[in-house]
């Protein structure tokens, strides 16, 4: 079962190569002139990734061979983003880097057996509540902008939420395996709508007062759309009734409908996507610069380097969260549309690898754990991309793998490891017993 | 479960491609609305960047220039005009808070280097920094100079001039000027003046009663339908009735069976007036909008800086054939006509070309940062205005003002003047402070008459005097310095 490994190996030979290619863009840029700095930076990521690689080779020879590759490139091109911005922020975000890398083999090496997890959901669950909790603590919350996302314990900082979505689809996942049946059986048609029973429905309710409480509690309506959506997927899934989706949404904005309309934060920013213009200078300044922003990128952009951050002379700046929340639209900016299409195709390609793991998997846990977790990490990348192209109101989530942010990094390590170790047992089991290497391993 | 995986799939697929789609929006086609809302502070920091190209008039004088500031790597440009005042109209300005007026607001991308969709791309791909193109106006620097310090003697007013076959121009001069590199300082003060307009570019802007400058109008109008012939006669007495009014000429002077020539020659009030009305509406309307009146003059300062002439409501409304005006004073060039100096111009140089008016430009060539020249100017017809041997018969006629009659100050030794000269009695002239006494003086004409290099309108507000006394004088002098540069 070497193949699918050195499809790996193969794979990160142009990741390492374009990160190399990307810095040398930006010191091209900077410094007029090329120092071997960008090639000892690409050899020292590309050692890193090689070690990775073998780790893999070694705890998990059948896992998906594409994605870390991918989930490589998004980091180094986020890598060389961030670092066009800031080299001291590029700095933190390389540990933040090889920190992730560190958990993402603990997880592989701690949860081989992951139905281990089933055991304690409800331990999991609450652990995930409690950190989506954390941030209104007296003492170590923190908000930023309006919205309480993020814990400081002494020198640590961090945002909890990143970590919460991964016990939350655990916990989802392993009650939805074992309630399927009936919720599906149970159902009833009530006025041609196939409603759920009650008594199942309850913990379906507390999922949706809990997204409601933290739309309430914690003031972003960008995650609790991302655990709500996830939550819907899963449901949806495991059930099969798509009018369990059809109620589940038509609840969730019917409640955020409310909220937005008498919690100030969420209404403010429900406003000012609605019409950004109406305080260009104040509320309205990051949404209307990021998209000003994408439209000085055109078709190809402007190149690495290249874009307007800040105003020439102290003026402020042009991007507000540039390494954060606005990272898309300087990549939209720096390499243009062509460019966003290919992070944008990233994603969707993990995604499609996700899914596949989920579809290969044997049992129900397995399976609903992949879906949850690709799930999860595609609507986050759809909710802040969505947020800073107005397809949604702009909130505060995180770019997986590209935006700056060390908690941001490591979750989603954690929850990679998690889709490997579950696409490691499922591409074993179903190639094993036909005995068949090649024939099911490229499927 | 795999069915809802696939679907759930082809779902997160959809939700993709709509970030596309809005991405595709905003980066792409709705790029350039974007790019101009006023709240989006990138173009204008951007340009800032970019040394933005020369202007030089025809003779090689640096009009406006782009000068680096800052230290390398944060550079910026900004703008400066070594000549002052002296060009500051029809040129305008352009600066990051201020933005960009006139010709620098028109011919914006050329200057800043824009170019073809395509070869930006080319830019974009090579790496190539933008860089501006110069522009080479047709204004001559000896002429626009003298039209100024003459205008700043005899009062506020205009000069135009056009070269009557190309419709190239070459002197658009405007008192009261400005210094356009004062204007990041005192832009609000200059605005405020309302007594002055400095920034009022009054070739193109000052909306004046053409006086008797607008016979030549009127003639062309009674050749054109046939109403009359250059041997017709009209009697003309000193007094004549015209909607129920007294309209008289100058000394109440007699003028029986008069042709064309005489009338002209001495400006014959009750004659044209007489003639306006044979003429009709139709006829007369007809012939001011094939000089230009009624629409924005074709030439390359920005649409709403270019004011329309014709008859006009205090409220900008232009009126046509089927409004009630008062037809036997449209043709002395009184009622509400308003005109600008570049409107009359253009009738001087629509004359002067054997009736075909050319469109007016400023600009004449286009010259990119590597000394080749990418653009020139390839002069076009407006329109026929008169047919050629109409403007030969006005031709013959304007030539008589000069030689013999009311414009004897545009005669020029050695050389056949025609000309018309025009004195509009504006009584009570809020921006003359309201003396009784006050004219707007008027001398059209060309130069030299049996080959018309140039065509001029003059145009003085508020003097006393007549249009003999200040305007046709400065004819004279630019006329003069655009015929020795041949």
């Amino acid at each position: 079962m070497t193949s699918a490994r050195n499809r790996e190996l193969v794979a990160l030979v142009p990741v390492a190569l374009l990160l190399t290619a990307g810095f040398a863009a930006v010191f091209a840029q900077e410094e007029a002139q090329l120092g071997d700095a960008s090639l000892i930076y690409g050899a020292y990521f590309f050692a890193i990734c090689i070690a990775t690689h073998i780790y893999l080779r070694i705890r998990l020879p059948n896992a998906d061979p594409y994605l870390f590759p991918l989930v490589a490139l998004l980091t180094a091109f986020g890598l060389v983003m961030i670092y066009r911005i800031d080299d001291g922020l590029a700095r933190d975000q390389a540990n933040w880097f090889v920190l992730g890398l560190i958990l993402f083999a603990l997880t592989i090496q701690f949860l081989r057996d992951y139905e281990v997890l089933e055991r304690y959901r409800y331990t999991i669950a609450g652990v995930g509540l409690l950190l989506l909790l954390a941030p209104r603590l007296p003492g170590i919350g923190q908000q930023v902008n309006g919205a309480y996302l993020g814990v400081k314990i002494g020198p640590l900082a961090f945002q909890p939420a990143e970590f919460s979505k991964i016990a939350i689809v655990i916990f989802l996942a392993s009650y939805l395996r074992e309630n399927r049946e009936v919720l599906i059986v149970g159902a009833r048609r009530v006025l041609g709508v196939t409603l759920p029973p009650l008594k199942h429905f309850g913990p379906m309710l507390v999922v949706w007062g809990a997204s409601m409480f933290m739309l309430v509690f914690i003031r972003d309506l960008g995650s609790s759309l991302m655990f709500f959506a996830a939550f819907l997927a899963l449901l949806y899934v495991a059930t099969g009734r798509f009018s369990f989706v059809v109620i589940g949404m038509a609840m969730f904005f019917v409640g955020a409908w409310f909220i937005a309309t008498t919690v100030p934060h969420v209404h403010d920013r429900v406003e000012i996507w609605l019409d950004p213009y109406v305080d260009a200078p104040g509320s309205g300044y990051q949404i209307l610069q990021s998209i000003f922003a994408q439209a000085d990128g055109g078709l190809f952009g402007k190149g690495f380097g290249q874009a307007l951050i800040e105003i020439p002379d102290g003026g402020g700046t042009l991007l507000p969260a540039a390494q954060t929340d606005l990272i898309y639209s300087l990549i939209v900016n720096e390499v243009g549309l062509f460019g966003a299409c290919g992070v944008v195709l990233i994603y969707l390609l993990i995604a499609a690898r996700g899914f596949k793991i989920a579809l290969l998997a044997s049992d129900g846990f397995s399976k609903l754990l992949a879906t949850g977790l690709t799930a999860v990490f595609s609507i986050q990348a759809f909710v802040i991309i969505g947020g800073v192209t107005r397809v949604i109101p702009l909130t505060g989530v995180t770019l997986p793998f590209i935006s700056y942010g060390g908690s941001s990094i490591v979750a989603n390590f954690v929850l990679l490891a998690l889709l490997l170790l579950i696409s490691d047992r499922a591409r074993r089991e179903a190639t094993a017993p036909a005995g068949r290497d090649l024939a099911f391993g490229r499927a | 479960m795999n069915r809802q995986i696939v679907k759930l799939f082809a779902f997160i697929v959809v939700l993709f491609g709509v970030l596309i789609g809005f991405t595709s929006y905003w980066s792409v086609f709705d790029a350039e609305a974007l790019k101009e809302k006023d709240q989006n502070a990138r173009p204008l920091i951007e340009q800032q960047q970019i040394p933005r190209g020369r202007i030089l008039t025809a003779d090689g004088v640096v009009i406006a220039k782009s000068i680096p500031q800052g230290p390398k790597g944060e550079r910026t440009y900004v703008r400066r005009y070594p000549e002052g005042p002296l060009y500051g109209h029809p040129i305008g300005y352009s600066f990051v808070q201020q933005g960009n007026s006139e010709f620098e607001q028109f011919h914006n991308d050329t200057l800043v280097g824009e170019e073809s969709e395509f070869g930006s791309i080319l830019d974009e791909i090579t790496g190539a920094t933008p860089e501006g193109s110069d522009i080479v106006t047709n204004i001559d620097s000896e002429a626009q100079a003298i039209a100024l310090a003459d205008l700043e003697a005899a009062g506020f007013g205009a000069v135009v001039a056009i070269e009557p076959k190309s419709g190239r121009v070459q002197v658009m001069a405007s008192n009261k000027p400005y210094d356009p590199n004062r204007i990041p300082e005192e832009i609000n003060r200059l605005n405020r003046n309302k007594l002055e307009t400095p920034l009022l570019n009054r070739p193109a802007q000052g909306l004046y009663p053409p006086g008797s400058t607008f016979k030549v109008v009127t003639a062309a109008a009674g050749l054109e339908s046939g109403t009359i012939t250059p041997d017709s006669t009209i009697d003309a007495p000193g007094t004549i009735e015209v909607e129920g009014v007294p309209l008289s000429n100058d000394f109440n002077e007699d003028f029986f069976g008069a042709d064309l020539e005489t009338a002209l020659t001495n400006s014959v009030n009750t004659w044209f007036a007489q003639l306006g009305e044979d003429v009709g509406a139709n006829a007369l309307f007809e012939q001011m909008r094939k000089f230009g009146f009624g629409s924005t003059p074709p030439i390359d300062l920005p649409d709403d800086q270019v004011y329309v002439s014709g008859v006009r409501e205090l409220d900008g409304q232009v009126l046509g054939p089927n409004d009630a005006v008062d037809l036997g004073r449209v043709a002395i060039g009184q009622e509400r006509l308003q005109v600008t100096p570049l409107q009359m111009a253009m009738v001087a140089a629509a004359v002067a070309n054997g009736g075909k008016l050319m469109k007016p430009q400023i600009w004449s060539r286009v010259i990119d940062p590597d000394g080749r020249v990418t653009e020139k100017l390839d002069p076009s017809e407006y329109s026929q205005a008169t047919s050629p041997e109409t403007a030969a018969e006005l031709t013959v006629a304007m030539e008589g003002v000069v030689r013999e009659g009311t414009g004897t100050n545009a005669a020029i030794e050695g050389v056949a003047v025609a000309g018309k000269t025009g004195t509009a009695e504006t009584p009570g002239n809020k921006s003359c402070g309201g003396g009784e006494d006050e004219n707007q003086a008027w001398f059209i004409g060309f130069a030299p008459a049996d080959d018309p290099q140039v065509a001029i309108a003059a145009s003085v507000e508020c003097t006393e005097q007549f249009g003999n006394d200040v305007a046709a004088p400065i004819f004279r002098d630019v006329a003069e310095a655009l015929l020795d540069g041949k």
